[in-house]
């Protein structure tokens, strides 16, 4: 019931994001059958090939699809992110069941059926559309049914590298551990698929030479109405992507957390309330993908944080001086990607160590530095990006002399503050802006070392975009200090917390601080 | 086109050994003569087979050549060469997704004839066949019979009226009352038609039915060539080994 809500909700969402799945399946499995029947066909010309050919095909369909995804981003260079790649991995994993089903329907051809061609005088041309093809057809149908199944589970993955479709919602509701959300994406995908299995089962059988429906009228009926879908979808498809005339689009990306998709969706409202504007929203790209889709011009703006631009984009060593670090973030942007930082946005999203509340007020805790005698009966537990990163557990724990009763736990970050607020574990890495932080009553340690480098947000736009619509950096510039701590903390609370939604919090962010005029 | 002197199919020293040590039939010299029906007889992998497609060139020989109609069929294009003969195999090889109507008419089709000629084409041939017209042309093979299908064969193989007819067994995977149906119409039709007919059996009863002169194949070499009633006087011992069958047991059924 709660999830037909939701759907009725969405739905302009739901039909977007499945019709962007739709695509993606539709556009692989129709290069893949371009590519892999005449490939199938030829292997029956040079059965010597075949071997090489379905084993290079066999691996292309072993390979992970997220270690697919991987290699395909430094491949693809710029073009790495989005829905280019995601059309390439499904159309690699599609060639396998095509090939192998057009080669083996065609050799399952009966012999003396071949020699009899033959022996009428028929050309090889002939032999193979009025004879080879015609009874390997429901074999070859089988195959696009198999590559069609297939390409509906796996465009979920595509998801994490920004090619949208239905994964976005199982993406999105693991990192929110909302189940309901998992399901809005699970659901219509699993339907997909079994709608696709279906009717291209039904095609299958209806075009079997000796099938159930020899008259022909089943046949030209099941053909009839694989024709209907197609064009209704592609009708639909093309339909939705109607561009509006006039409008300048300006598209908008954002990280794969609930934080970055609140402040891509600010910058969004903020660019749409200026007249002549439309937006493209591109967010929860994962990884650097937000970056790379800068430097494509796939996306105009978005927020960044001045420690990981410093360190994961530029590779530059950790400073301490959160002014200095924006200054040589803002200059090296401009210098080395013609991209501009604009004016910090007011809060800082680092690490912070969590300790529970009452352990605070009990041991009179305020700085990491109090907690260090403690830590010796104490275990630990940190997410997998807390213990790989370069700033993340090893120096940390150098830095402040820090060590535990037992080695510390590597979890999943939704995890620790569950494991912390149940005294499971006695001290976590959390972030910052992390609304459980009050929620479980969960008190964050100083950092009295100043171990953390600093990691101020502050709005990125492409120089062009900003040359071209002046009124957009005015407008963006409003943002400037007006998101404190307590206020991203409240904003990332609301989403992950209470479930609401992220338009109307941002709505009621921007009307509250006169950003933008009431509804 | 070759005057009546020549004839139809003539094999010159003619081997075929698709690898070196392994040929299948070799020095093969004989002519079949226009309206003859000659019948390769012999045992299973004794080369009649193979001696039949280096007819209409789906085999090529290794030496020596095969002239069809005066002309090398090395001469021949290939496609040409094949739907001026007709051919009809033990499997019948019938389009299974083709109507008989369809798969009858299918080397008038490829040839280009109108739609309206060769649906006449069909309904002749099928009359011929002993097949009502009215009710098999919309059929499907798997709808038909062994016999019906070995005669919706026939009717492809003559469809576009070639002059020859190569047969490899194709009464062979049929019960022996409609073999025996089927062998004697033929003998008849094929008086009527006046092809020239190349056609391989291992059933020394069919031969004697249908043969003009009988050709005796062994291990790839053509040993005898004769008329029945010469046939029947030799002293081959192949030739007395398929003789002696003859008066075995099932003889009794097929006297009729």
């Amino acid at each position: 019931m709660e999830l037909i809500n939701f759907l009725i909700r969405h739905q302009r969402e739901v039909l977007l994001l499945t019709l962007q799945h739709l695509e993606l399946v539709a556009m692989a499995v129709a290069v893949s059958a371009i590519v892999g029947i005449p490939t199938g066909i030829l292997l029956t010309r040079r059965p010597g090939l075949s071997k090489p050919v379905l084993a290079l095909a066999n691996i292309l369909q072993t390979i992970p699809s997220l270690a697919l995804f991987g290699f395909l981003i430094p491949i693809l260079g710029s073009y790495g992110i989005g829905r280019l790649p995601a059309v390439i991995a499904l159309f690699l994993y599609s060639l396998l069941p095509i090939i192998r089903n057009t080669f083996t329907g065609i050799q399952g051809v009966d012999r003396s059926v071949r020699e009899a061609a033959h022996g009428m005088g028929m050309t090889n041309w002939q032999l193979l559309t009025q004879v080879e093809l015609p009874l390997a057809l429901n074999v070859i149908i089988a195959g696009l049914r198999v590559a069609t199944v297939i390409s509906v589970g796996t465009a979920t993955i595509a998801a994490a590298i920004g090619a949208g479709g239905l994964g976005t919602y199982i993406f999105r509701g693991l990192r929110m551990n909302d189940n309901l959300l998992i399901l809005t994406g699970a659901i219509p995908a699993a339907l997909m698929a079994l709608a696709a299995d279906f009717s291209l089962g039904f095609l299958e059988k209806a075009l079997a030479p000796e099938g159930r429906f020899p008259r022909g009228g089943w046949k030209k009926w099941g053909v009839a109405t694989a024709m209907m879908i197609l064009l209704l979808g592609t009708g639909i498809v093309l339909s939705g992507r109607n561009p509006s005339a006039q409008k300048s689009r300006v598209a908008i990306g954002s990280k794969d957390f609930t934080e970055q998709v609140i402040l891509g969706e600010l910058l969004a409202q903020l660019v749409e309330s200026q007249p002549g504007f439309e937006v493209v929203r591109r967010f929860e790209l994962g990884g650097d993908l937000c970056h790379r889709a800068m430097l494509s011009g796939e996306i105009d703006a978005y927020v960044e944080y001045t420690g990981t631009a410093l360190m994961a984009i530029l590779k530059l060593p950790p400073k301490p001086d959160a002014g200095e670090v924006y200054r040589l973030v803002k200059s090296e942007y401009a210098r080395q990607f013609d991209i501009e930082w604009l004016e910090p946005l007011g809060f800082n999203n680092t690490f912070a160590i969590l300790v529970r509340q009452d352990d605070a007020d009990r041991l009179k805790l305020k700085t990491i530095s109090d907690a260090l005698p403690h830590a010796r009966s104490w275990r630990a537990g940190f997410g997998q990006d807390f213990m790989s990163r370069q700033d993340g557990y090893p120096g940390f724990a150098r830095a402040y002399g820090l060590s535990f009763k037992d080695p510390p736990k590597e979890m999943d970050l939704a995890l620790t503050y569950r494991a912390l607020a149940s005294a499971q574990v006695d001290l976590i890495a959390g972030n910052s802006t992390d609304g459980l932080i009050s929620q479980l009553n969960l008190a964050a340690l100083e950092d009295d070392l100043h171990y953390f480098p600093p990691y101020q947000a502050a709005p990125l736009a492409r120089r062009d975009m900003l040359e071209a619509h002046p009124e957009l950096r005015r407008s963006i510039a409003r943002l400037t200090g007006r998101i404190p701590e307590e206020e991203i903390r409240r904003m990332n609370y609301q989403v992950d917390g209470e479930k609401r939604e992220i338009k109307s919090i941002v709505r009621g962010f921007l009307v509250r601080n006169h950003l933008v005029t009431g509804p | 086109m070759a005057n009546r002197a020549t004839p139809v199919v003539e094999f010159r020293s003619v081997s075929y050994a698709p690898e070196a040590h392994c040929s299948l039939v070799s020095e093969l010299n004989f002519a079949v003569h226009r309206g003859e029906t000659l019948v390769l007889l012999g045992r299973s992998g004794s080369g009649k087979t193979t001696t039949l497609k280096l007819i209409n060139r789906l085999l090529e020989p290794s030496t020596g050549e095969v002239l069809v109609e005066g002309r090398s069929t090395a001469d021949w294009p290939p496609i040409g060469l094949r739907r001026h003969i007709g051919y009809v195999i033990q499997e019948t090889g019938l389009f299974p997704h083709f109507t008989i109507e369809r798969n009858v008419g299918l080397v008038p089709q490829l040839e280009g004839w109108p739609a309206d000629r060769i649906q006449r084409r069909v309904e002749e041939l099928l009359g011929l066949m002993g097949l009502e017209p009215a009710r098999f042309v919309k059929r499907f093979p798997r709808e038909l019979s062994g016999g019906q299908r070995q005669r919706v064969g026939v009717a492809r193989a003559l469809a576009a009226d070639p002059p020859i007819l190569l047969m490899d067994e194709p009464f062979g995977a049929l019960d022996p009352l409609t073999r025996a149906d089927l062998q004697r119409e033929f003998a008849g039709l094929a008086q009527r038609l006046g092809k020239t007919i190349v056609f391989v059996t291992h059933d020394i009863r069919e031969a004697f039915t249908l043969a003009s002169r009988i050709g005796l194949f062994k291990d790839g070499r053509m040993i005898a060539l004769a008329d029945p009633a010469a046939f029947s006087r030799s002293d081959d011992p192949e030739a007395q080994a398929f003789l002696a069958s003859l008066n075995g047991p099932s003889s009794f059924h097929s006297l009729s």
